[in-house]
């Protein structure tokens, strides 16, 4: 568990981050999001101390920041940036293994992570160990980057803006593989964006900061359905607000008995993909799909009550 | 073989006979000679000359070298760059002595021989790797070494595994140049009797004889083209390992 404890940072005469304060469970992804200016960088800058604090203390597990050496506090803190800062001279396994190397782990072991860590991103380690950065993609670049944060199994990993540099389709790739990957191995992340829609698809929480306070921190959800303010409101969008609550709530919850003609969607999928599907081809319904086997249906009717039951 | 290969293969033959053989090239220096004069120096053997030659601009180089480097690591750390500025005109000033007046003022200082002209190609070699080290170092590019500082690596960790090996291309540049600098500037150092192929070329002068000045700027010309294309490979090749290709992006 990471604790925020009234943080803040002041430069010169102005306030950066202004006593922000929250609570990162174990296992789960926080998503602090805000305009460029925000502070949301600073903030994160601070838990591994690439900024010094003016004012109060993060603990991790319970332990205080403040009191461990910087350079030993960064090992335990995975570090991932837009751009992926990959180093240009170092071959994808050196890159990966930069954080266990300074650990000092024997060889084996690392050549044993290293490996582990391609075939989780999906780069086979025997055609890719060797490569340097400059001869990868900017996705496969951008992945290297967040398996370098992972590869010494960090208490937490700090992500800024690191789809930033991706173009769109490749981004939303990179967002299910790291949330696929998060849930596997249950990682506590902390992630900076300026882009709502990435936090509402990543977050379990969402943090949206504004002149260096944090104006609201809750599930996305809450976010959405009842921002805290004009602010938070203009950041979700009015316009979007019924399609960004639908994208968060899965059909499974909707099914009802019946049958409905036409392609069916399945389970997992989103309330919005399901509307999609009515307006696409003018159904009233559609079927829904577990495993193959149509289970029931979900109707146009039952996807309008849900957004107005929220709002 | 490529076109440059056959070049360079040839220009280094003809390097090293001119060196070894002097003696079979006379008849194509017979032309340039006085009447009755010698066609080819052999007061001493051209190949001691070229080593003590070249022995003294690789010591004023990598003197040069290590000074300017350690130089360019103190002012781009963040407390050393109140001492940019100085250290920039210090090694500027050194440019700016003409490499005889540094030899007429170290004699009296250091007496003749190889000591004030291995100073003055040492002051020579200075700016332009240190002016090369100090841009390389820093011009890094900013995500890799803030990734560098976030992941726990330490300031010496940084230095020697990140910067230095990055900077080193450009670095290495600026050896290259000092290099070719020094080859040439020590043969004025024959005026203080230090040991050089200027021993030729003065001789030649001297006694107005055409054929060892072509001689002597023959030979320390030709080990000048050859070492500057080495180094220019080298580097290439160091360039190539420190990932120039990085421009490729998103």
């Amino acid at each position: 568990m990471i604790e925020i404890d009234r943080i803040t940072k002041v430069y010169d005469d102005t306030t950066v981050v202004d006593e922000v304060s929250m609570t990162v469970e174990t296992g789960t992804i926080t998503v602090i999001v805000g305009t460029s200016g925000s502070g949301k960088t600073t903030l994160l800058r601070m838990i591994n101390r690439l900024v010094e604090p003016s004012s109060g203390e993060v603990r991790i597990n319970g332990e205080v920041t403040r009191d461990i050496p910087t350079h030993l506090l960064r090992r335990r803190i995975g570090y991932a940036i837009q751009g992926h800062g990959l180093f240009p001279h170092h071959t994808v396994a050196r890159n990966i293994a930069a954080v266990p190397r300074l650990l000092g782990w024997p060889k084996d072991k690392i050549a044993r992570r290293v490996d582990e860590l391609l075939t989780l991103f999906g780069m086979e380690p025997a055609a890719f160990r060797d490569r340097y950065p400059a001869e990868l993609s900017g996705g496969q670049q951008q992945r290297v980057g967040v398996a370098r944060a992972l590869a010494s199994r960090p208490d937490l990993l700090l992500m800024d803006e690191p789809f930033g540099a991706l173009d769109p389709i490749i981004r939303g790739r990179a967002q299910e593989d790291l949330r696929a990957i998060q849930q596997k191995l249950g990682s506590t992340i902390v992630l900076v964006t300026h882009d709502m829609e990435e936090a509402i698809r990543l977050g379990d929480r969402v943090g949206v900061m504004d002149g260096g306070r944090l104006v609201q921190h809750g599930p996305p959800e809450e976010i959405v359905a009842r921002p805290a303010n004009a602010f938070v409101a203009e950041m979700v969008g009015d316009a979007e607000r019924p399609m960004r609550l639908l994208s968060l709530i899965p059909v499974r919850g909707l099914v009802e008995p019946g049958a409905a003609g036409g392609d069916p969607v399945p389970e997992g999928a989103s309330l919005r993909d399901a509307l999609s599907a009515c307006l696409w081809t003018g159904r009233d319904a559609v079927p829904v799909e577990r495993g193959g086997a149509v289970v029931g249906r979900i109707t146009l009717d039952a996807i309008r009550g849900r957004v107005e039951h929220r709002a | 073989m490529t076109a440059g290969g056959v070049l360079r293969t040839a220009l280094s033959l003809l390097l090293v006979a001119l060196v070894l053989w002097p003696h079979a090239f006379a008849p194509v220096f017979a032309p340039f000679a006085p009447e009755r004069g010698p066609v080819i120096y052999d007061r001493v053997s051209l190949l001691s000359l070229s080593l003590s030659h070249l022995g003294l601009v690789a010591a004023a180089s990598s003197l040069a070298a290590l000074v300017a480097v350690t130089l360019a690591i103190l002012v781009t750390r963040p407390a050393g760059a109140a001492f940019r500025p100085l250290s920039r005109t210090l090694t500027n000033v050194g440019q700016t002595f003409p490499p005889v007046a540094v030899l007429a003022l170290a004699v009296p200082m250091l007496g003749f021989g190889a000591w004030p002209t291995l100073v003055a190609l040492f002051l020579y070699g200075l700016l332009p790797i240190f002016e090369n080290a100090m841009t390389a170092l820093s011009t890094l590019p900013p995500r890799t070494l803030e990734a560098a500082r976030g992941m726990g690596m330490g300031r010496f960790q940084r230095l020697w595994q990140v910067e230095l090996p990055l900077a080193a291309p450009v670095i290495l540049a600026g050896v290259r140049l000092s290099v070719v600098i020094g080859l040439g500037t020590a043969t004025i150092g024959s005026t203080v009797a230090a040991r050089t192929l200027g021993e030729v070329i003065i001789a030649g002068l001297l006694t107005n004889n055409t054929a060892f000045v072509l001689q002597g700027g023959l030979i320390v010309g030709l080990f000048a083209v050859l070492i500057y294309d080495a180094l220019v490979r080298l580097e290439a090749r160091i360039a190539r390992r420190a990932g120039a290709g990085s421009a490729r992006a998103g």
